[in-house]
């Protein structure tokens, strides 16, 4: 395969888009555990479910505010939705970026209600009761299903926004972007939701212990397309974009995959570390990879 | 409607870049040194819709020639009227999410201002380099071909400036058949590297601005046809690769919240 050659200008995204993918990662993906938590598990599961659900949403309440930010002209930002030429809906199914801002207004929506309801369970907001009883048992299955799908595009499609494109690096990394950004999303959830069952005290450690086992498959599942990105990046002769100085990030998001890997295979080892040092770890790991992605096509 | 740039009557006078920033009020970007031959513009952006580029290809102080001279092939010092090539499939229409970019009734690539919200997607797409942000307006721009001007019947600026007539305007069919008479007498004379590029559907479906080259056309910072590519090329490929990874990664968790549950509720401790 011949190299790829690249004459395009870097369209400047920087720390904002840095922020969205990082928590819009972390909103998917800790929906989408909450989710199979609540399928998989049982009662004694509900209280990590409920802080998922909590998390999920605080974590997407920035998202729309960096991604306005970040445009040229913030409060043009419904143009995303509206087509101001004809007054009609605006969507571009070719375009990840039209496709994204409306998944992320319908999983904003089944967040939110999610919000609700587990923090009517909580008891911290009893007006939401009638929202928590009907998403308890088979309608709240049905309707985290329906927003897990949403929380997962929202996970991946920040990678496919990036290789739709003719920019070193993301298009050169074609096909693994998307499946990278939500392996490492998955990961960093479960490790938020690690670091706030360890924070928290009232996830029961049966539950702990199994996010934590979650958490290692999900990081061999990151690694592996890990592996896969630099092989597209070196068949397209722009592997050297993403090394040099970048090998600084390379390091963090590597302990970042270690850290979940030692704690769980080598205990004896772990039990000399903080008991948050893995999963926080973990979380600089995939913002570190993102940063990495994200800078090293533009400026590598 | 189009363009046909024969660079190899270019002489580099930039009466094109100044007619631009006159007809379409572009302040200019603040001259700078940028030790690259007679350049001092750079590259198109949202201040430059046209960009001359001069590309010496001269002996060095041995007399060695770094590049064959003409005849042979090639010329001693290339220069090139670059512009928006107006894609007939063109990448920055395509990922456009808010409708900003769209095709005119002469068949240019136009960006509506009052639509565009500054998300720069289009940027990312443009294989040429061609589109620029502009910090004043928050939109980006790029050549219009003189939207306003063909309204009126008259020509674009640049192509009316060029004393040479390196940059013709008119129908595409008529633009081709003069390219197609210039290249013949070109090869017919030795230069045996002259070729079109984007005369054909090879480049992007063909190209509205097209050009006659004296070189290859990565020697000006053009895309050659292999890696004339679409960005919608990765979108399935992408979508797919995150649905077999989702699949693997839900399952994965499936499978470890549950089998936590039916070893008997003793794995947290291991993370302690």
């Amino acid at each position: 395969m011949p190299p790829a050659e690249h004459f395009v200008q870097p369209p400047h995204w920087e720390w904002w888009i840095l922020g969205y993918f990082f928590l819009g990662g972390l909103a998917g993906g800790s929906y989408a555990l909450g989710t199979l938590l609540r399928i998989a598990g049982d009662a004694r599961d509900e209280s990590a479910t409920r802080i998922a659900y909590v998390a999920s949403f605080i974590a997407l309440i920035p998202c729309p505010i960096f991604l306005a930010l970040d445009l040229g002209q913030p409060i043009r930002f419904w143009h995303m939705l509206v087509d101001t030429s004809d007054g009609g809906l605006s969507f571009n199914v070719v375009s990840p970026m039209s496709v994204g801002s409306w998944a992320l207004v319908l999983f904003g929506l089944f967040s939110f209600v999610s919000f609700l309801g587990a923090l009517a369970d909580m008891g911290r907001l009893p007006a939401a009761r009638p929202i928590a009883s009907v998403l308890r048992g088979g309608p709240g299955i049905v309707w985290g299903v329906f927003g897990t799908a949403f929380g997962v595009f929202i996970c991946g499609y920040t990678g496919v926004l990036l290789a739709v494109s003719n920019q070193p690096v993301w298009s050169d990394g074609g096909w693994v972007l998307g499946g990278l950004f939500l392996a490492s999303a998955l990961a960093g959830s479960a490790a938020l939701l690690l670091l706030l069952a360890r924070s928290r005290r009232d996830i029961a450690s049966d539950t702990e212990g199994r996010i934590a086992a979650a958490d290692r498959m999900f990081v061999i599942l990151e690694a592996i397309l890990i592996v896969l990105f630099f092989v597209t990046l070196v068949l397209a002769d722009t592997v050297l974009r993403v090394l040099g100085v970048w090998i600084l990030l390379w390091i963090v998001v590597l302990v970042g995959l270690l850290a979940p890997l030692v704690s769980g295979w080598r205990p004896d080892l772990a039990r000399r570390w903080p008991p948050l040092a893995a999963p926080v770890l973990a979380l600089l790991g995939v913002l570190a990879l993102r940063a990495l992605v994200i800078f090293s096509a533009q400026f590598g | 409607m189009g363009f046909f740039t024969d660079t190899s009557i270019c002489i580099g006078c930039k009466a094109c870049e100044v007619a631009c920033k006159e007809w379409n009020q572009l302040e200019g970007n603040k001259p700078q040194f940028l030790a690259d031959s007679f350049d001092n513009t750079g590259q198109l952006d949202a201040q430059n819709w046209r960009h001359v580029q001069f590309i010496e290809q001269v002996p060095d102080n041995r007399g060695t020639l770094v590049q064959p001279t003409p005849i042979a092939g090639g010329q001693a010092w290339l220069m090139m009227s670059d512009v928006c090539k107006h894609c007939k499939n063109a990448s920055c229409l395509e990922v456009c999410p808010t409708g900003a970019i769209t095709r005119t009734e002469f068949d240019t690539v136009f960006i509506q201002q009052d639509v565009c919200n500054g998300c720069r997607n289009c940027i990312s797409a443009c294989p040429y380099g061609v589109i620029g942000f502009n910090d004043q307006t928050g939109t980006v721009h790029k050549c219009t071909l003189c939207y306003d001007r063909l309204q009126t019947g008259m020509q674009p600026a640049c192509a009316k400036a060029c004393p040479t007539e390196s940059i013709q305007f008119g129908y595409i069919e008529d633009l081709h058949a003069a390219a197609d008479k210039r290249l013949a007498n070109l090869k017919q004379a030795g230069y045996a590297k002259a070729q079109l590029y984007g005369r054909d559907e090879k480049v992007y479906g063909g190209l509205n601005a097209f050009f006659l080259l004296m070189d290859q056309p990565e020697t000006y910072g053009l895309v050659n046809e292999r890696n004339a590519v679409l960005p919608r090329r990765n979108n399935m490929p992408g979508y797919v690769g995150g649905v077999a990874t989702a699949a693997l990664g839900l399952i994965a968790g499936l499978l470890a919240f549950r089998n936590g549950r039916m070893n008997g509720n003793n794995v947290g401790t291991n993370d302690r």
